[in-house]
């Protein structure tokens, strides 16, 4: 969108007014998430730019990697100070995250392309009010959810457990998947599956052969998206996991109330690489499913 | 399912009947006259349940009564004390009435027996009174709640007024935003839509941290100041632990949601229709005004809705940025939740919540329609 040639002074001032504001907004977006990067590195036991950090040429003194230390429990002399503790904790967390990450995305995938395929029939009866019903985890404020769960679980004996929260998990995470799946199956051609069907291939086989390599980017990135939010997730953690059952949101979130220290910033910034991985994965995705649908990249 | 059983519990009250059954039944067939004590069957009927309780079941009811007016907890207390006493010995009293207002005089007291009947039935409303700051007074009229014990109502308001600040500032920073990805050719506009998607995968934590070291007052942006001479080194701002963090952060935490609907209503509008505009002789503003905001109407109420809804429900961020006066009703659900054990009162605040929430979505649906929704 470029000015056109005969624009007036007026005109251009606005435009470049106009882009500086979008600059300021992008900057506005990513520049916390920046500036976290260069604090993980610091020597300084407090989250701040100190001032040997500013120098320039650098000075090797002012930068460390103790905090990555601490993050992965070795906690030698030079690691411990006094307002920082050093616990195997950040470890722990971070296998408990994935376990649980992997169990519930791998129920949540399962169930929520079930629950895609079912709903785009075009003779499935009840469809607007299961789709509501299936999308209202995400729309409905956390807080609710949580609340609920925690009241239902309670009754159940479901509370405390890592079933419990493995289960709460899946339910967050199913609609992303049902969503991105949905949109996948927007191209199919139906008329696959009953020509695989016609030469005799079981549903079964014909789901695994014929239907899901044609959506399998759809349900790869339904299952990213389920990965992160179960990931990612520190209130359900809160009020369904015991105290032992520690996750990286959740000692994150403890470790900001408590004692606000650098070892944070260097899980922030392991998780901001995170995320920036599964973004160019699932960018990746999408442009490979869209040119499998056939439909041109514009 | 859970929600359906939180909308259950919020009106829940059959723990303390299962307590107290036969002491409720008499007092039902008390005809309660004013200033008067029940009869003395009443008082029977509770001396042999103190008498016979089981104690965790008891404890329970007893926070539950002190909910209605509190003092009820040290009265049943003291009293179940004497009657286990008189048990044991095996003295049973002739007059149950003299001898539990001998144990403790607060029930020749006629407004106990009164907040009573707020508690005989089996579903009650008090967790919603209590919500929005009401309560019973001693003739079960719903009154207004103590001065110094109003905190919901100016939770509320607070968590609606942070909500439209929020969903404000989100339209005013995504329009422009949204415009440019729109209108620039694909190849730049993918690279910057990075911008907006790398906030969106972070972890919210990741960017709460984040805002905090960028606030505080030793933090980036008030260094940045200070090195520019704009502030005194003892005139540094406090942006974080008060309101002004809380937005600020939601912002920008919540600005993708409103940038990326926007950007896919704007992506379809025909760029032609502007200059078609300009060509029939509307000034740039007027052509913009009358031509391209109103076809971009679907994609902001989607936004502002999406963004709005977020915001009323959030917790995370407002409880770690927000500090003590930032607190919205989110965190007052999870501090009933976890730390008073007011599950009633929290079903219910949570149960109100839902109700704005279903009027907003309704609406939602209504404008764009719920398949409309996007993930970048």
């Amino acid at each position: 969108m470029a000015l056109p040639s005969y624009a007036s002074p007026v005109q251009r001032t606005y435009y470049y007014l106009y882009l500086f504001f979008c600059g300021v907004v992008f900057f506005f977006l990513v520049a916390p998430l920046i500036a976290i990067v260069p604090i993980s590195f610091s020597v300084s036991p407090f989250m701040v730019f100190t001032d040997e950090m500013l120098q320039w040429p650098p000075n090797p003194d002012a930068w460390s990697l103790r905090w990555y230390q601490n993050m992965i429990g070795n906690c030698s002399a030079d690691v411990v100070s006094s307002t920082v503790p050093c616990s195997n904790k950040w470890m722990i967390g971070t296998v408990n995250s994935f376990f649980i990450g992997f169990t519930s995305t791998f129920i949540a995938t399962t169930l929520g392309t079930m629950a895609a395929l079912g709903l785009s029939r075009p003779h499935m009866p009840y469809k607007g009010l299961i789709m509501a019903i299936l999308i209202s985890p995400m729309i409905v404020p956390l807080i609710i959810t949580a609340a609920g769960m925690f009241f239902f679980y309670a009754r159940v004996n479901l509370v405390y457990t890592f079933t419990g929260v493995i289960l709460a998990h899946v339910a967050l995470a199913t609609p992303f998947v049902v969503i991105t799946v949905t949109a996948t199956l927007v191209g199919f051609d139906m008329n696959m599956v009953k020509a695989s069907q016609s030469l005799g291939a079981k549903p079964m086989r014909t789901f695994f052969k014929v239907i899901m390599p044609l959506i399998l980017p759809g349900i790869i990135s339904g299952a990213l998206f389920a990965f992160i939010t179960s990931f990612d997730e520190v209130v359900i953690v809160m009020f369904m996991a015991s105290l032992d059952q520690l996750t990286i949101p959740k000692q994150m979130w403890a470790g900001i109330r408590q004692e606000i220290s650098p070892v944070i910033l260097c899980m922030a910034t392991c998780l901001v690489a995170l995320s920036i991985f599964l973004l160019t994965t699932v960018e990746l995705l999408r442009r490979r499913s869209e040119k499998l649908r056939g439909i041109k990249a514009r | 399912m859970p929600i359906g059983d939180m909308l259950l519990r919020s009106v829940d009250d059959t723990q303390i009947n299962t307590v107290f059954p036969k002491t409720f039944e008499e007092y039902n067939k008390w005809d309660k006259q004013k200033d008067e004590l029940p009869p003395e069957e009443v008082f029977k009927a509770l001396f042999e349940e103190l008498a016979y309780g089981d104690k965790i079941q008891v404890g329970r009811a007893l926070t539950r009564m002190n909910y209605s007016k509190s003092g009820w907890k040290s009265l049943i207390k003291k009293t179940s004390r004497a009657i286990k006493k008189a048990v044991k010995k095996n003295e049973f009293p002739e007059s149950y009435k003299d001898f539990l207002i001998d144990a403790n005089e607060n029930w020749a007291d006629p407004t106990f027996w009164y907040a009573m009947g707020q508690m005989v039935n089996k579903q009650t409303p008090i967790y919603y009174y209590n919500a929005i700051d009401m309560t019973y007074d001693q003739d079960q009229n719903v009154v207004r709640q103590e001065e110094n014990r109003r905190v919901y109502v100016q939770t509320w308001i607070k968590t609606l007024k942070v909500s439209v600040y929020v969903t404000f500032f989100c339209l005013i920073l995504g329009f422009p935003v949204a415009h440019l990805l729109a209108n620039l050719p694909l190849r730049y506009s993918n690279l910057l839509m990075i911008f907006v998607l790398l906030p969106f995968w972070t972890s919210l934590l990741v960017r709460t941290t984040a805002w905090i070291v960028m606030l505080q007052q030793q933090g980036v942006i008030n260094g940045v100041l200070v090195w520019l001479g704009i502030l005194g080194d003892d005139g540094r701002l406090s942006m974080v632990y008060n309101e002004t963090g809380t937005l600020i952060a939601m912002t920008q935490i919540l600005l993708p949601f409103m940038i990326l609907p926007l950007y896919s209503v704007m992506r379809v509008i025909p760029k032609s229709h502007m200059r078609a505009a300009q060509n029939l002789g509307a000034k740039p503003a007027m052509a913009f005004w009358k031509v391209y905001l109103p076809q971009t109407i679907p994609g902001m109420s989607a936004g502002g809705l999406l963004v709005f809804v977020l915001a009323i429900g959030y917790f995370i961020t407002p409880e770690l940025v927000g500090g003590k006066d930032g607190k919205l009703i989110g965190s007052w659900i999870a501090y009933h939740l976890k730390t008073t054990l007011n599950w009633g009162l929290c079903a219910a605040l949570g149960a109100i919540l839902l109700g704005v929430m279903l009027i907003f979505y309704w609406l939602y649906n209504k404008i764009v329609g719920i398949d409309n929704i996007k993930l970048g």
